[in-house]
């Protein structure tokens, strides 16, 4: 089976520069690319004028719901939801019922994704047994199962001596831990961002300082222990600055953030709009800027869906009751885009951030349109509109924070492995 | 004039419709004292008092606010502790749909909750305090309560004291007092003063005297007993000393300064009993009475569909 992608654009060797030509796809990899290749017997044609040929976008933090939490969101509905975001890989989390903290769960998770057809599952494992925060895992036998890296997912490792102990084991099999930038203590019982907003609707804060703490204490942590620190969803400016130092350092120190935190602010919760209420909080205007700045200077290394689903009984309640996150897979593109037409981000950085640099993170041979590549593609129009629309989303968790939200980039199609599974 | 569907805050109000809610209920407190109350005009009509929280004075205010309006009114205490589960709540709202309920009056533990059940229900919602967002009929009986001594609502200067981070009585007055025109001054220790307040044009004291100096309102706030297990004040006698109201502290303010607490008092926590019993100073049992003629102003405003 061959596909010949003709009339797209897509970026060159140097992923600098989007240029128009021919994708050539056989037998499930990037045959050629380049100018008049001309047509295989046999083989399909995509034509899509104005439209970007790019690699299957790689979603390094994901929840799927499953096993545990089917209610919400299972892999199969997941895969749906990610092959119409053109995602093809996604990093899944290990806060699952129960968690992925064996290494017969890990091997599970990576089945079920290739059950899938459409999305390769790579997993994370626990931190600690039983994302406890009490002792460490099997790091080295989860990572022979085929583990990406160790976290506790939405749960801050919390204690500054199970750090360093995660960050010094976890150097030994060259992995590293990703934290939940969050102090917990300053965190505990907060729904929104300590500040005016949450004063006048009378919730609970949580201060940016708690993040910028946690991370000041893990960046030291790592440089005491040589172990490597990811930070997943970085929010706040002074969070970012630490990392952009210890960055110039020469630490092994590494962030994400995802869409809701460069595209919303506070207010979105205004209301009382739990589909708003995320765990990190939306933070102020002014940290949303230091976000947007950290993606188009570098700081930031890739932006993650963020994706946690939640059914409508975990939403539908007061709103310091409500289970934080937000559903993401099928804004994850849109949203980044909306930086390219605003002029934050060139196409190709946000590109970048999306498919070529999680893939590198992850150790994924995804993520890049060359020869001999996976054919992991994601045929999107920069400038078709669509609008999201909670309830009629693709997959089973409805819970966007982008509710009504009108988003220029529409994906016309997605392959895996040279074949189709969406548009 | 802008049509009021609930009363879930004073927030979205505006300085018209707080004026007129403030003159009907003025009408409504000199009627009370006449004993000559309209027994009819809310004939027919069902009012329902859900209160996820104990509170018995302000439910029977709301109570008592209803019968003299003539609507049939029934109390539902739900404890906090079978309802923390939000699909309990909403279920709560189909019953009340089902009964056909006219006015819903809301007491929740949790910000935002009679919102959400505004949001279910066809009934007219009026929160009767929620988590530590509003409150919105206290403030404004506050408001009437100091119209009637003053002579107006603007132009005072007004020192709200004690723990402002978990007072929904707090935001709502703060939120109606400033919108009016008064000077608002918030006098707590910083651990309980919330973030971000000096944006809405307070000015905030940790020197109880030096923020009492010149006021002519002094309300205070009920200090909750968990603050002092939560470590946010060592002590009630410690709290006592700084921020309890004493003929001391309360000599700094004007020599007709009105003293007002929202009730229940911790005496000898965050106000003498000489202070809140001098009938000269304080208007705390005037509060209560003013309780139920804006209730009732609310009520008879909400059931005519907002129209003032």
């Amino acid at each position: 089976m061959s596909t010949l992608f003709r009339k797209i654009r897509y970026l060159d060797d140097s992923a600098q520069n989007l240029i128009e030509g021919e994708v050539l796809v056989q037998g499930g990899v990037i045959a050629d690319l380049g100018q008049n290749l001309g047509r295989p017997d046999g083989a399909a044609i995509v034509e899509a004028e104005g439209a970007i040929l790019s690699p299957g976008l790689v979603d390094m933090r994901a929840s799927l719901g499953e096993p545990g939490y089917e209610y919400r969101e299972t892999i199969a509905s997941a895969a749906a939801a990610a092959a119409a975001g053109g995602i093809t890989s996604i990093a899944v989390l290990p806060e699952s019922a129960p968690p992925i903290d064996d290494p017969a769960l890990v091997h599970l998770i990576i089945s079920r994704g290739v059950e899938t057809g459409s999305v390769s599952l790579i997993p994370y494992a626990a931190a600690t047994r039983g994302l406890n925060g009490e002792e460490l895992a099997e790091y080295g036998l989860l990572k022979a199962a085929g583990a990406v890296a160790f976290t506790d997912g939405g749960k801050a490792i919390a204690s500054s001596r199970l750090m360093r102990l995660a960050l010094s084991y976890a150097s030994g099999f060259g992995m590293r831990i990703v934290q939940h930038p969050e102090d917990a203590e300053l965190a505990r019982g907060g729904a929104a961002t300590t500040g005016g907003r949450a004063t006048w609707m009378g919730l609970p804060g949580i201060p940016a300082a708690a993040e910028a703490i946690c991370v000041a204490r893990d960046i030291r942590l790592a440089e005491l222990t040589g172990g490597a620190v990811h930070f997943a969803h970085a929010t706040t400016g002074e969070a970012l600055g630490l990392i952009r130092i210890a960055k110039d350092k020469g630490l092994k120190v590494t962030c994400d953030t995802a869409p809701p935190y460069f595209d919303l602010n506070e207010t979105a919760i205004g209301d009382y709009r739990t589909y708003a209420k995320l765990s990190p909080p939306l933070r102020t205007e002014a940290d949303r800027r230091a976000v947007v700045a950290a993606l188009a200077d570098g700081t930031i290394d890739a932006i993650a869906s963020d994706h946690q689903p939640r059914d409508a009984d975990d939403k539908r309640l007061p709103f310091a009751d409500a289970a934080p996150g937000g559903a993401g897979l099928v804004t994850l593109l849109g949203i980044t885009l909306a930086q390219v037409q605003s002029g934050h981000l060139t196409m190709p950085q946000a590109l970048a951030l999306l498919t070529k640099k999680p893939a590198a993170w992850l150790g994924l041979e995804a993520g890049v349109l060359a020869r001999g590549r996976p054919a992991d593609l994601c045929l999107f129009h920069p400038e078709r509109s669509w609008q999201v629309v909670a309830g009629k989303l693709p997959g089973k968790a409805q819970n966007t924070p982008f509710d009504g939200r009108a988003i220029e980039g529409l994906v016309l199609g997605t392959w895996k492995a040279g074949r189709r599974v969406f548009g | 004039m802008a049509t009021l569907k609930h009363l879930l805050g004073i927030e979205g109000l505006n300085p018209v419709t707080v004026t007129a809610l403030l003159d009907l209920a003025e009408s409504y407190a000199l009627l009370n004292r006449s004993g000559k109350t309209q027994r009819d005009l809310l004939r027919g009509r069902t009012l329902i008092n859900l209160f996820f929280e104990d509170s018995t004075r302000t439910r029977t205010s709301f109570e008592l606010a209803g019968r003299r309006l003539g609507a049939d009114v029934v109390n539902m205490s739900v404890s906090t502790s079978s309802v923390t589960k939000g699909e309990t709540l909403l279920d709560t709202a189909a019953t009340l749909n089902a009964m056909n309920c006219d006015l819903l009056v809301v007491r929740h533990n949790r910000s935002g909750a009679p919102a959400l059940l505004a949001q279910k229900v066809d009934a007219a919602v009026i929160n009767a305090g929620d988590g530590t967002h509003e409150h919105p009929t206290q403030a404004l009986l506050d408001a009437l309560t100091i119209r009637r001594h003053k002579g107006r609502i603007s132009g005072l200067t007004v020192a709200i004291c004690g723990d402002i981070t978990h007072s929904r009585v707090a935001r709502s007055n703060i939120l109606l007092l400033t919108m009016m025109g008064n000077f608002v001054r918030l006098i707590g220790p910083p651990t309980l003063i919330p973030g971000g307040i000096e944006a809405s044009g307070v000015t905030v004291y940790h020197d109880m005297e030096e923020g009492l100096k010149g006021a002519d309102i002094v309300m205070m706030l009920r200090l909750q007993k968990e603050r002092m297990t939560g470590g946010m004040v060592p002590s009630s006698r410690e709290f006592f000393a700084y921020y309890g109201l004493d003929r001391k502290k309360l000599a700094m303010a004007k020599p007709d300064a009105l003293v007002m607490h929202p009730g229940p008092m911790n005496r000898g926590v965050e106000i003498d009993s000489e202070v809140a019993d001098d009938p000269t100073r304080s208007v705390i049992k005037e509060q209560v009475e003013m309780g139920v003629a804006v209730r009732m102003a609310v009520l008879d405003t909400l059931a005519r569909g907002g129209k003032q």
